[in-house]
């Protein structure tokens, strides 16, 4: 039944990479809960390693099955995230005026972290069944273009932007890949630029104003543009090699908004510089290249699709929470992969390693 | 040739793959290279401006809208307020800044150190409020000794000030720290803690004109806090101004007389329900409140027998008395017990299932209708007319002249008042309704509370001939540039339901309370002027049978004097209702203060007539 060739098969490169990245999380946040002013909040770093722990559980579950169960089974998974969605929808706890989480016991879930696991899922199985090599056409794209605006409007709902607007890019990542037929491209492409303006002129004013704010935070200096101006001060101040583990001043003084989540590469770039932050972003780009290479060599188009969606996740998230706390881009939340505080953010990635380690070690299967 | 790509054929994924890989350096390359030029090429300056965490946000507070009465009077303004506050970080050694800082503040340093101490989380680079509101002087000495005085600055602020010391201070309200719970109701998720929130009366009830929205700005400090420039500002919004229906003329002149007694007087305009006047006295003075007081003198505030916080004009729920018996007359009248010719005689007592009932007048009225009764306020007729009504039916009349209902002023806490039905008592006491208590309530005495507001509505619903409107406070809103913002309209509430000739009698009959020698309300009349009205003697305690007239009784348990009246009896423009606790006879302690009333709205609008008249004639 066990087959050796699992073990030797097996992608210690992809787990060590990834529990490389939490342990640079986990340092990050005691810096936070120990130096900056969140001392009151040191249980935060036990419940991050304990969701750690668990993540780590997680993804030996994702090896352990072969992954064309998923294939199956893809649509169960993908329901049962949806009525996930739909619960925080009706019971969600209310926090600071959106509603993302659902309360079992002592742990409380962010399903729409989960969800993009089931929308990876969901679309390679479509994709893998209904590729050519002329690419989708409009009426092929019917369905998958479905599967992702149920979640998207759930997620809208929330509100949670950031996270629906991943959905988003993760999905048209995808469709990109396996390629949309000429013709419907350009199709989309045209009605798409005459879209955007009539839109744009049906807005009401301040509906506008929250947009330009959103593409250009220097807009609202009180805000989001004052955060993006600290975050920059935490992050050039660094310098070369950095202030060092726990000095980072900017940290300690509380400056920076949501330092142990969406700004928890300002604390790292404060007191790493640039040597230790060019690092941590090389090792984002190994884990990437690596799961690329997972889904190259995998001769089976639901796992190479299902890897690429998984790697589309993880670069999306990590461009734009970088790309955001320096400056270039829209302030968004969204979590850094592994790094960030969060359970539900940290198991899906867990899970997301799982499942590529699951690919890569089953690839010799077809050979 | 298009080809199906189900099969194991992966070449053509392979090279795509290549394609996404190339994507992925590409982008990973700007972030590199932001990355560096953040941290290398802007290091340095980016290192110096964090060394004193120099950027900072500084609150720009909005001027809160003006509150003026209806005749373009200031009420409430605001006033600029000298504060101290203290930088930690940069006041070392804090010990002798404190020190000197307290001799030229006038107060010991130990309750300067106190404030510091007070405080929830202390942060070493935020200023700390030491002392707010000193003095120009103060405000000299620290601005000349400021070297001496490092980490020490004065900021001025705008504080609310209301101009009319302790007048309407319950219509007006104040201003107070927004509570946690206001904070997490989500209701103000502009507000953070320390702001300040209209708590009482018009401040709280249209908070979201008057608060306007703060702006801010992004400065650059130096070591020592000081602002070196300015990066970004947002400008705050100052707040809407609101016009009240308010006659501030008519309401000093309701406070003054009411200064020194426990009461309430409320003045409404009958052709539209603007309420002229609303006051409610023991008063209180707002600035002090706003000021700030120390714990013990809220307490001492809050539980000060006299209650000076209750607005009595719509919290205060009194018997109504003798004023009850305008509705006794309509009652009867409506329901056909009573016509105007019915006559019943009146001995000075009443005898009804072996009891009697006394009028308050001991040789009795003689034989009186429903006009005479009214003028003359005779007990004995509306005994007769309410037992033939019955409770219930009284009841229903009541409520459609607005008593036992929330008359929706958009003021908090308005009280509802009570008027029982049989039903009502039953349920409430589990005891059957006796019909001598129907005879105790036709006179307004018994179960029956209503509170001035709605007597006001009441009379002024009789004086514009049978419209009930919504007492309105607001008269508009305009923003800080004149701009008008909302103006509102007056509103009906119900019609009550009195014939023409039904309300004629009733008229009559207040118009004779003041203008006949037998009338009650003699001490109510104006030269010029006709006054209609009605009094009323509420009792605290129940009269015993065969008790004496009450004149011995302690303050406490004197009597309540009503009045409610409206002038001029022909064209009505003002209808009032007064209430003066324990004030013993409505003619003698409520009458006068309601003709002043009148007096004070009345003449200044005939002089404004008389000279729009003149102005008119000059044209010609």
């Amino acid at each position: 039944m066990f087959d050796r060739r699992f073990v030797q098969y097996f992608d210690w490169g992809l787990l060590g990479l990834a529990v490389l990245l939490g342990g640079l999380g986990l340092l990050s946040l005691y810096s936070v809960v120990t130096a900056g002013a969140m001392t009151a909040q040191k249980i935060l770093y036990l419940k991050q390693l304990i969701w750690f722990g668990a993540g780590l559980l997680l993804m030996v579950v994702c090896f352990l099955f072969n992954y064309k169960l998923l294939d199956r089974y893809a649509h169960a998974v993908y329901v049962f995230c949806i009525l996930l969605l739909i619960a925080v929808l009706f019971f969600g706890k209310h926090v600071s005026g959106s509603q993302r989480w659902l309360v079992l016991g002592p742990v409380s879930i962010q399903p729409s972290e989960i969800v993009k696991i089931a929308v990876i899922v969901v679309l390679a199985r479509y994709y893998s069944k209904n590729a050519y090599t002329r690419g989708f056409t409009l009426r092929q794209l019917f369905t998958p273009v479905t599967l992702v605006l149920i979640p998207f409007a759930l997620i809208v709902r929330q509100p949670d932007l950031g996270t629906a607007l991943l959905v988003v890019l993760i999905a048209g990542s995808m469709t990109v890949f396996v390629k949309i037929e000429r013709r419907s491209f350009l199709y989309l492409f045209t009605s798409g630029t005459v879209a955007i303006p009539l839109v744009w002129f049906l807005l009401k004013n301040y509906q506008k104003q929250r947009i330009l704010t959103f593409l250009n935070p220097d807009r609202d200096p009180l805000g989001a543009g004052y955060h993006i101006i600290q975050s920059k001060i935490a992050i050039g101040s660094g310098m070369l090699t950095g202030k060092g583990f726990l000095k980072g001043t900017q940290n300690a003084l509380s400056f920076l908004p949501e330092q142990h989540t969406d700004f928890i590469f300002s604390v790292f770039a404060e007191e790493w510089g640039f040597v230790g932050s060019a690092i941590l972003i090389l090792v984002f780009l190994l884990l990437i290249v690596w799961g690329l290479n997972v889904a190259y060599s995998c001769r089976d188009p639901f796992g190479t699709i299902l890897a690429m969606g998984i790697c589309a996740m993880i670069f999306w998230q990590v461009v734009i929470n970088v790309g955001m706390v320096m400056g270039l881009m829209p302030v968004v939340g969204v979590p850094l992969p592994f790094v960030s505080y969060g359970g539900s953010s940290i198991a899906t990635m867990m899970i997301a390693i799982g499942l590529l380690i699951n690919v890569s070690m089953r690839r010799f299967m077809l050979e | 040739m298009d080809k199906y790509l189900k099969t194991a054929d992966s070449d053509w994924y392979k090279q795509r793959i290549i394609g996404v890989i190339l994507c992925v350096f590409a982008c990973f390359a700007v972030l590199f290279v932001r990355l560096f030029f953040l941290q290398i090429i802007k290091g340095g300056e980016l290192r110096r401006l964090s060394e004193n965490n120099s950027i900072r946000l500084q609150r720009i507070d909005p001027f809160r809208g003006i509150i003026f009465d209806r005749n373009r009077k200031m009420l409430v303004d605001n006033r600029p307020s000298f504060n101290v506050n203290v930088i930690l970080r940069n006041a070392r050694p804090v010990d002798q800044t404190l020190n000197k800082l307290s001799k030229y503040l006038g107060v010991p340093d130990v309750e300067l150190a106190e404030k510091i101490a007070g405080q929830k989380r202390i942060s070493s680079y935020k200023p700390i409020l030491l002392k707010q509101d000193i003095g120009r002087n103060a405000v000299a000495a620290v601005e000349v000794h400021k070297y001496d005085l490092p980490g020490i600055e004065v900021n001025v602020k705008p504080r609310r000030h209301y101009l009319y010391r302790q007048s309407a201070a319950h219509l007006l309200g104040y201003l107070g720290e927004i509570s946690s719970s206001e904070l997490n109701s989500g209701k103000y998720p502009e507000l953070r803690s320390g702001d300040l929130i209209g708590k009482l009366g018009i401040e709280r009830a249209y908070d979201h004109y008057l608060r306007g929205k703060s702006g801010g700005r992004q400065v650059e400090v130096n070591a020592t806090g000081q602002v070196v420039s300015i990066l970004k500002t947002v400008n705050a919004h100052a707040g809407q101004n609101v016009y009240l229906t308010i006659d501030q003329d008519v309401q000093e002149k309701a406070e003054e007389l009411l200064s020194g007694v426990t009461g309430a007087a409320v003045a409404i305009e009958p052709s539209t329900g603007q309420v002229l006047a609303l006051a409610s006295s023991p008063s209180f003075d707002q600035n002090t409140i706003v000021g700030g007081m120390t714990h013990e003198q809220w307490q001492a505030f809050v539980t000060d027998p006299l209650k000076p916080l209750t607005n009595r004009a719509l919290q205060g729920e009194y018997p109504p008395a003798s004023t009850y018996k305008i509705l006794t007359a309509i009652a009867g009248l409506e329901e056909g017990v009573i016509d105007e010719n019915t006559v019943f005689c009146c001995p000075g007592h009443y005898r009804f299932k072996g009891r009697d009932y006394r009028c308050w007048k001991k040789g009795g009225h003689g034989c009186v209708s429903v006009v005479q009764a009214i003028a003359e306020s005779c007990d004995v007729f509306f005994y007769q007319v309410g037992q033939a009504v019955g409770v219930d039916r009284l009841a229903w009349y009541a409520k459609a002249l607005g008593l036992g209902t929330i008359s929706g002023i958009n003021l908090p806490h308005e009280a509802r008042g009570l008027i029982p039905t049989a039903a009502w008592k039953q349920r409430r006491t589990g005891i059957e309704w006796q019909e001598g208590e129907t005879l105790s309530l036709a006179i307004g005495q018994g179960f029956n509370l209503v509170t001035p507001l709605q007597m006001a509505v009441m009379v002024s619903a009789i004086a514009n001939g049978g419209t009930r409107f919504k007492p309105e406070i607001l008269m508009k809103v305009e923003t800080a540039e004149g701009r008008l913002v909302k103006e509102t309209e007056p509103m009906i509430t119900g019609k009550l339901p009195v014939s023409p000739r039904t309300m004629e009698l009733v008229k009559q009959g207040l118009w004779e309370v003041v203008n006949t020698d037998k009338g009650t309300a003699k001490g109510a009349r104006l030269f010029g002027l006709q006054v209609s009205g009605k009094t009323g003697t509420a009792q605290v305690i129940g009269r015993k049978e065969g008790e004496e007239e009450d004149a011995d009784l302690p303050d406490h348990l004197k009597p309540h004097a009503w009045f409610v009246a409206y002038a001029p009896s022909d064209d009505p423009g003002i209808a009032v209702a007064v209430v003066v606790e324990n004030g013993e006879h409505g003619s003698s302690a409520a009458a006068p203060i309601a003709r002043e009333m009148i007096k004070a709205y009345l003449l200044k609008d005939q002089m404004r007539r008389l000279i729009l008249a003149n102005s008119g004639k000059g044209k010609q």
